[in-house]
């Protein structure tokens, strides 16, 4: 097997490195948890001043938009899965086409996306600015949007960042430079990266598109 | 000149120190050695103390008056602003992790370095980069909000440069967050063989803690200054009633941060007491596994308490009598501690060297100002001291007078360390005394004043109170002048001081093991840790 | 010439003191050991001086879990004290005289039940309980009596309260204590606690003009809240005759009182809380009226006697 580490500056072996890494990652997807966590306590909260709010404002959200979306990154997640165990096997070539592919998912979640944004700002959605009036009346509802807003930009940013986190590691599992391959660890580690990414979005996505009364 | 102006004899271990493995000034800006990553903090949280505290003597100045003396209205709320928040965010919660624990956990766990040392060096940058932003800020003339930014005052009212403030702010939690993330994982996976965690030394375990603290609850703060910002710029309205949106929302988000927050400046401080008073009575820590677990009982606890900031704000009556108890509950740990460090002294070979003075003022400041806290979590009293300036005495003698006492009490322990020289001991002393007393005066009366009913961040004040006033200003100067001592007599003693040698209190604990100052690598070879932490000789004769 | 101690001018001002004493002094005792062990030992074990050093144990569960419990357990007695005073300040007795308060940069306007007003002074008889109904204009202030031992935020788009019964007639501070802005430290006056035959002069002096509910009345009409509400059978819109003070239910089930906030969110957010059997079709009054014409308008609405007098439907 290669994909051995470096062994860095205060680690006395490779084995101490790893578990450092992994604790690392750890750590900081839980405090990306409690990132996110205020936005889901700030929605929570205008939700239970006023309860009408989300269904009116899930009714201007584009659901089937949000549910290829949905579909897209799920699908996406399966990918890099995918790629973490083919990649501990060795076989790099493959992992490195399925990151592709999961690359791929990534960006096309984020053309959808834009072209939400694009039909949001035409409608006049976007808080304080646009084309025209929001079609939204009531305060309470337009909050949930400027959430909506809030949550879905900071997610996508993320997002963005999984995406050149993944590409560049596809195109370095490819190279054949054998003095400084991806070790395995690191694809784990961007691949819970991108699993975190996506549980948001798992959160999301009902609390945003499905209020119904 | 070839050598550094600032030192002039050489003794051996300096010639193989980390302060001489370079002297360029891009050896210092690039370095990953995390103890040039904490000189290179110390010098940037002292400089901002001193910005902070000069907000401070310009606060104390012109409360001499009750008509006030200098500032504007406006002049006024800038100041008291931005002292808060140069000191809460670019001060006390940096100084002593970022300084003393980035230099000590890695020499105390016996390892060469934090987890991920390049990580260190980013949130140096991080930090410095927010740092740039406040110093913006305070140029352009400052912020009026409070350190709170109460919306809608912050998010719509306010005249100041709220939203570079807040990105300062945002921007610095981010420094946080990266070194509580990389203590936690030195903590866990670079502990030196035998090195257990019942072996650890507290100063790690309290190091720890915080370290949850700093990545759990920073992340709030960011999102909840993000939807600030974005209020102010856009127009959003989660915390602006007018559009539906709800001003505690507010006010829960930033205490849910915030309070947590005050066991991130308090419990560090309390890590470096339990390693001076240990070291000051030559005796292992009474009750050493309490004192541990303490710490991260107030972690924990420290996140069900935020209400208690509220209890006049219109929350639920049934919420606040709940945040009440829980404040009585989160006491407890606090208790615990200052229990132990008493009964630590006993039958103990108590060395009175500044560094111990310094912990003993700490105990006896922070049990004064955790005390006003219980009264200050009791519902009906709080009702009427809330906004007051008993709640200002009451955070001082915790921050001032516990926590920064600690950090000096840390820089007078481990500056022989750090440097490679003695300080004179005598003055040491001396200033121990000063900044005792020059606290008590200014921030004693402040107590007085707001159970008289002296309302907080108010510089034209009824004239009954000038009394009380004047007294707590000239203790103020009294003070500035105790934290300007060491600041003289350490600066000289790194020409003139003697060579401390690799341990001059004749501690336990392996950064004493190390040479004065340590080599870059900390240690020849890792060591292997057989013994107890503060294991030291028994000191009666024949005890078993 | 400086006071130690602020005036005391009602019964719960005593009690308030007397709580910080008496926890003052139990507090004073669990730490006195602390201070004076701790003194006693750094001179007694100084380094250098001769000393019985010999320590039989260095931990003990049974030491550790007394000096937590113990400090613990008195200060719960203390939070229960407390707490009774602070459910005591939001439990006005129901025949509280009611002022309106209103908080706005930089200053207090009052308004008494028969209709005088005042800036930053108030005042109220002594011997009677009054209730504050406060609400803001702009940002959050704190009104705060430090005579009555009491404070309330006062917060914009919702109604808070506080009550007291001042017995000991004088003049005292009137503040407002949280940070509201440049002329924070400018917010304050007076409360004139008045005999009550004193107060009844005043109030005749302070010339009663037209009461609250009369400018309600022509505001309920200039806003053209009458169109809908005009109390007709098949109108579009409840009669609000009778409504105050009784329970209402909603659309999604829940019921709620129709009480001052009520009223206010009905005019301000109205498809909040829908009354069950209405369309929400009410439209918003949020850019229109000012927090002055929503407790006039509240007013008004509650001195609408029901016409039946029962329960409504
Ligand atoms: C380092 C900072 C720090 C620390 C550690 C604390 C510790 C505590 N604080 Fe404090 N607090 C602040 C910083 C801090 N606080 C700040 C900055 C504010 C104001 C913010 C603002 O509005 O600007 C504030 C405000 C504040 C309030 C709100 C006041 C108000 O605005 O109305 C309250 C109310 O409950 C409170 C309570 C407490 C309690 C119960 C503790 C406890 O943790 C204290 C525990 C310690 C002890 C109890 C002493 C040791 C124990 C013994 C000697 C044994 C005897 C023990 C018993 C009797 C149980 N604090
Ligand atoms: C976190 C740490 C921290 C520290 C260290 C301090 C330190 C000091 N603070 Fe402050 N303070 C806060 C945190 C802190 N404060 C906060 C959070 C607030 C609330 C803000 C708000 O309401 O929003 C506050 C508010 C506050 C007020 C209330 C203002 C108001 O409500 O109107 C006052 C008034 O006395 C005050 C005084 C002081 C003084 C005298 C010191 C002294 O200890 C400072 C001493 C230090 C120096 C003076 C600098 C070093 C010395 C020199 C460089 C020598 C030269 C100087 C002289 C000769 C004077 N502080
Ligand atoms: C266009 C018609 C219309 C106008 C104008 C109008 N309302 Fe209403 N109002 C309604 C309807 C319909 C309801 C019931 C549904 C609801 O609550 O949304 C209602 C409900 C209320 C209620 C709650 C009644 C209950 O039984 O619970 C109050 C109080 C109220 N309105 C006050 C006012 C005031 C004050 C004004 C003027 C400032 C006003 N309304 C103007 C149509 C109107
Ligand atoms: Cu109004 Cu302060
Ligand atoms: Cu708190």
């Amino acid at each position: 097997m290669n994909g051995d580490l470096i062994v860095h500056e205060p680690y006395a072996g490779v084995e101490q490195q790893r578990a450092a890494d992994y604790m690392g990652m750890y750590v900081f997807l839980g405090s990306e948890i409690m990132l996110f966590g205020g936005i889901f306590a700030a929605l929570f909260a205008v939700r239970l001043l006023h309860p009408h709010a989300p269904f009116v404002a899930a009714a201007h959200l584009k659901i089937w938009l949000g549910t290829a979306n949905t579909a897209i990154l799920l699908t996406s997640s399966l990918f890099v899965a995918a790629a973490t165990v083919v990649v501990r096997e060795g076989r790099r070539r493959t992992a490195s086409a399925l990151l592709a592919v999961a690359v791929l998912c990534g960006v096309a979640f984020l053309c959808i996306k834009g072209v939400e944004y694009r039909i949001e700002y035409l409608d006049g959605l976007m808080p304080g600015i646009g084309p025209k009036q929001s079609p939204i009346r009531d305060a309470p509802a337009a909050l949930i949007i400027d959430l909506y807003f809030i949550s879905t930009v900071l997610h996508a940013i993320h997002l963005s960042v999984g995406v050149v986190l993944l590409g560049t590691l596809s195109v370095l599992l490819l190279r054949q430079d054998p003095a400084a391959p991806p070790s395995p660890i690191t694809v784990v580690m961007a691949g819970l990266y991108w699993h975190l990414v996506d549980i948001v979005w798992i959160f999301l996505f009902p609390v945003l598109y499905l209020p119904r009364p | 000149m070839t050598t550094a102006p600032w030192v002039n004899a050489e003794t051996p271990e300096e010639k193989v120190s980390y302060l001489r493995a370079g002297h360029t000034l891009r050896s210092w800006l690039f370095s990953t050695d995390h103890k040039r990553i904490a000189i290179l903090y110390l010098l940037a949280i002292s400089f901002f103390f001193l910005i902070g505290g000069l907000a401070a003597a310009a606060i104390r100045l012109e409360l001499i008056s009750p008509t006030g003396v200098f500032l504007s209205n406006e002049g006024y709320n800038r100041a008291f602003s931005m002292h808060g928040i140069i000191m809460v965010w670019f001060f006390l919660i940096p100084s002593i992790p970022n300084t003393f624990g980035n230099f000590l956990i890695p020499l105390m766990i016996g390892a060469r370095d934090l987890a991920f040392p390049k990580l260190n060096l980013l949130s140096w940058y991080i930090y410095v980069i927010g740092g740039c932003f406040t110093l913006y800020v305070l140029i352009m003339g400052g912020v009026d909000t409070g350190w709170t930014f109460y919306t809608p005052l912050s998010s719509i009212y306010a005249n100041g440069h709220v939203v570079a403030v807040v990105a300062a702010v945002f921007i610095v939690g981010f420094s946080s967050i990266l070194t509580g993330l990389n203590f936690i994982v030195t903590v866990h996976k670079l502990r030196a063989p035998g090195m257990t965690w019942g072996r650890l030394p507290l100063f790690v375990w309290s190091h720890y803690a915080t370290s949850l603290v700093l990545v759990l609850a920073t992340p709030v703060l960011a999102i909840t200054l993000v939807l600030l910002a974005a209020e102010r710029l856009f127009g959003l309205g989660v915390f602006n009633p007018a559009l539906g949106g709800d001003p505690l929302l507010f006010q829960n988000l930033f205490w849910f941060y915030s309070h947590p927050a005050v066991y991130i400046m308090l419990l560090p401080g309390v890590g470096v007491v339990s390693e001076l008073v240990a070291a000051a009575a030559h005796k292992r820590v009474f009750g050493y596994w309490f004192v541990a677990y303490s710490s991260i009982a107030i972690a924990v606890i420290g996140f069900l308490v935020w209400g208690h900031h509220m209890f006049v704000a219109g929350q639920s009556p049934y919420a606040s009598a709940i945040f009440s108890f829980l404040s009585l509950v989160v006491a407890v740990p606090s208790a615990i501690k200052i229990y132990n460090w008493t009964a630590t002294l006993y039958k103990g070979s108590i060395s009175l060297d500044p560094p111990f003075l310094y912990a003993m003022g700490f105990i006896g400041l922070f049990v004064i100002g955790g005390l006003t806290g219980l009264m200050l979590a009791m519902l009906a009293i709080d009702v009427h001291v809330t906004d007051t300036y008993f709640v200002v005495a009451h955070f001082h003698y915790i921050m001032v007078g516990g926590t920064v006492t600690a950090f000096f009490g840390a820089l007078h322990f481990w500056w022989p360390k750090i440097t490679g020289r003695l300080y004179p001991l005598a003055w040491g002393r001396v200033a121990a005394l000063l900044i005792f007393i020059g606290f008590n005066f200014t921030f004693f009366p402040q107590f007085i004043l707001g159970y008289l009913g002296m309302p907080r961040r108010y510089h034209i004040y009824p004239p009954e109170f000038q009394t009380l006033h004047v007294m707590s200003s000239a203790g103020a100067s009294i003070l500035g002048l105790g934290y300007l001592f060491p600041l003289v007599y350490l600066l000289w003693s790194l020409r003139n001081g003697k060579p401390a040698g690799p341990n001059p209190w004749d501690a336990k604990g392996l950064e004493w093991t190390t040479p004065s100052p340590p080599p870059k690598h900390n240690f020849e070879q890792i060591p292997v840790v057989t013994e107890e932490a503060y294991a030291y000789p028994p000191l009666g004769e024949d005890s078993t | 010439m400086t006071p130690l101690w602020p005036p005391i001018a009602s019964h719960y001002a005593a009690r308030v003191d007397g709580l910080i004493w008496w926890y003052t002094l139990v507090v004073v005792l669990l730490t006195a050991p602390v201070f004076i062990l701790m003194a006693v030992y750094a001179i007694r074990y100084r380094r250098g001086r001769e000393a019985d050093r010999r320590l039989k144990r260095n931990s003990s569960i049974v030491i550790e879990t007394s000096w937590s419990v113990i400090p613990f357990l008195l200060t719960v007695a203390f939070f229960v004290y407390a707490t009774v005073l602070f459910f005591n300040l939001h439990n006005p007795p129901a025949n509280a005289m009611t002022i309106d308060v209103e908080g706005k940069q930089w200053m207090w306007k009052f308004e008494h039940p028969e209709g005088q007003r005042e800036l930053n002074d108030l005042h109220v008889p002594a011997g009677v309980p009054i209730r504050l109904v406060m609400t803001s204009q702009d940002v959050i202030h704190s009104f705060y009596l430090p005579a009555l031992r009491i404070k309330q935020d006062v917060l914009p788009g919702r109604y808070t309260s506080l009550w007291f019964k001042a017995d000991k007639p004088g003049r005292y501070r009137l503040l407002c204590s949280e940070f509201c802005g440049t002329d924070h430290s400018l917010m304050g006056g007076s409360i004139y606690i008045m005999r009550p035959d004193d107060y009844a002069r005043w109030l005749r002096t302070a010339g009663a003009d037209v009461s609250l509910a009369s400018r309600g009345a022509s505001l309920f009409r200039s806003l053209g809240c009458s169109g809908c509400h005009n109390g007709q059978a098949g109108s579009a819109a409840p009669d609000l005759a009778g409504l105050y003070g009784k329970p209402v239910p909603l659309a999604d089930g829940r019921t709620i009182v129709a009480d001052d906030q009520y009223i206010h969110d009905k005019i301000l957010t109205p498809n909040r809380d829908v009354p069950a059997a209405w369309p929400s079709a009410m439209p918003t009054y949020a850019n229109q009226v000012s927090e002055d014409q929503i407790l006039e308008l509240t007013a008004y609405v509650k001195s609408l006697e029901g016409s039946n007098g029962g329960p409504r439907s």
